[in-house]
């Protein structure tokens, strides 16, 4: 009798060590394959200030709106006068696709499922659940009979 | 609803019919021989490829098949991913020792005179895996898009080129234009992650269903010692075996992508000058010293370079016909002029590859693995008596 009951602690001894060795083996090969396929953040170059172009440029006259990347970011600069300039993130508040600048409607207007914004940014229609974040402009003189030049800055 | 592991067999046993391939297992045997250690080449090379599957799998998340692109998503894979050092060095150094496993394989079948009836197919096919295996490599080594990797391959394609008639048709098609570039870089990644994983997953499938249908060889020499002893039940004592050799082929692999990363080198620069030491991967060394050694010149509209490729390719047919053109050893057991071929071959590729390197490293590297086979069969025999310990 008593020798069963010790056969049977070496045999739970056994597999409770087979069975960490194994445990031990799988994470040593499970840990590194799980952090490799979790890509590395990238860091990016902070962007204070992008120069979206002449106040003249042609997209902007045509379009009334023009597309710039912020760094990463896409922005959208839409002209509404020679002087009132306004700039948001061009990144729906909704599934994340690029925003455009509908001229006939004086509205921001995302084409994947009919988002509206007004020209403060404001979701005003259709599934956008937040406005879209503002950015600065300012048009920064570029000296006689040279057209003022737009900038786009953060916040 | 509680589901119990025993109604969850019966389920999957009842669907999958997989009463039967239990049964065959636990009949499955092993015979038991001195020349038992070869028995495990195979297997090793099988688990290097494995290897090869899953960190190859891992590389393509990273990695960027554009000229412009490759060596720097290799780069990135190896200095800023984590543990993607790790990752593609396991699979250069795992490539190559699957390479190695596979040609002693390929030697051990040779000279045991495994492809005997009925297993010419399995030779074939076992040929034209380790064919596979070497296109594989040939198409990995340019991936990384360095200087070592850009030179070797226009020489290995020019050397293409100068097959008579279908040269010039064939190195367009291997550089997949002209010169080696952008374009060559695309289509050896096609080759290399699709064409030839598909093509090699059949010949390898239809290999290993050969080996069970067909059970291990024993070799003519040891015919009376595997009839006196007990054969090894496959599982779990030859299973067990096998899955110790992979652990510890596992333990080396993580070790030498430890401790000798494989380098990754310049960048390629078409416009630069080749730099010295430009060479193949280790296993196409022997014809690349072979070919060193041709002069220029032409006979009967031949370029003299055409000669050696010619044969290269003639005997690798031969190889692959094998089980044809030995009769000998069908009717009487023994063939000494395949064996004595055989053996000028493995003299002429050690010799030619240690020349190559100008090192004696390749002779250290087959007598290693020569003696590590012959602990092992000491092992067997003393395990004797019993036939399996």
């Amino acid at each position: 009798m008593a020798e069963e009951s010790s056969s049977i602690g070496r045999r739970r001894f056994l597999s409770w060590f087979l069975g960490t060795t194994g445990g031990a083996f799988l994470v040593s090969v499970l840990y590194p394959i799980l952090r490799y396929v979790s890509p590395p953040r990238i860091p990016e170059a902070s962007t204070s200030e992008v120069e979206v172009g002449p106040v003249n440029d042609p997209e902007l006259v045509e379009k009334g709106f023009k597309i710039v990347h912020f760094g990463a970011d896409p922005v959208i600069v839409v002209k509404l006068s020679d002087t009132d300039l306004r700039a948001f993130s061009a990144s729906c508040t909704h599934l994340d696709c690029i925003v455009e600048f509908r001229k006939t409607k004086q509205l921001i207007w995302c084409n994947c499922h009919n988002g509206v914004y007004d020209l403060t940014g404001r979701n005003i229609a259709g599934p956008p659940p937040k406005p879209l974040t503002p950015y600065r402009v300012h048009l920064v003189a570029k000296g006689p009979g040279q057209p003022a030049s737009v900038v786009v800055g953060k916040g | 609803m509680r589901i119990s592991a025993a109604a969850l067999r019966s389920f999957l046993d009842d669907r999958l019919a997989l009463g039967g391939v239990r049964g065959a297992l636990a009949h499955k045997t092993v015979p038991v021989h001195r020349y038992m250690p070869f028995y495990y080449f195979g297997g090793m090379a099988l688990f290097f490829f494995a290897v090869q599957v899953i960190t190859g799998i891992l590389l393509m998340l990273y990695y960027r098949p554009a000229a412009g692109e490759a060596f720097e998503s290799v780069e990135f894979i190896m200095t800023t991913v984590p543990f993607g050092w790790l990752v593609r060095s396991i699979h250069s150094w795992s490539a190559n020792l699957m390479i190695f496993f596979a040609f002693a394989h390929l030697a051990t079948v040779f000279f045991l005179k495994a492809y005997r009836p009925p297993r010419e197919l399995t030779w074939i096919t076992g040929c034209l895996v380790l064919f596979l295996g070497l296109a594989f490599g040939f198409s990995g080594y340019l991936l990384p898009w360095n200087q070592l990797a850009f030179f070797a391959t226009k020489v290995g394609t020019d050397i293409a080129g100068a097959v008579p008639l279908i040269g010039g048709w064939l190195l367009r098609f291997l550089r997949g234009g002209d010169r080696v570039g952008g374009g060559t870089l695309s289509r050896f990644y096609g080759w290399h992650v699709a064409i030839l994983p598909a093509v090699t997953v059949v010949f390898l499938g239809l290999h290993l269903l050969m080996v069970q249908i067909h059970g291990m060889s024993v070799p003519p020499q040891v015919e009376g010692e595997a009839r006196q002893r007990r054969p090894m039940k496959f599982f779990p004592h030859f299973a067990l075996r096998e899955l110790f050799g992979w652990t510890l082929a596992l333990g080396v692999l993580a070790a030498l992508a430890a401790l000798f990363p494989w380098e990754l080198g310049e960048k390629a620069d078409p416009f630069a000058p080749a730099f010295q030491n430009i060479r193949p991967e280790w296993y196409f060394m022997f014809m690349f010293e072979t070919l060193k050694h041709v002069p220029g010149g032409e006979i009967l509209g031949l370029e003299y370079e055409a000669i050696p490729i010619l044969l290269f390719g003639l005997a690798g047919l031969v190889l692959l016909l094998v089980p044809f053109l030995d009769r000998g050893v069908v009717r009487t057991g023994r063939s000494p002029a395949f064996t004595a071929a055989g053996f000028a071959a493995l003299v002429y590729i050690v010799g030619a590859t240690a020349w190559g390197y100008r090192s004696l490293a390749p002779v250290y590297a087959v007598l290693a693995t020569g003696a590590v086979v012959a602990i092992l069969s000491l092992g067997t025999r003393r395990a004797g008596g019993e036939g399996q310990p």
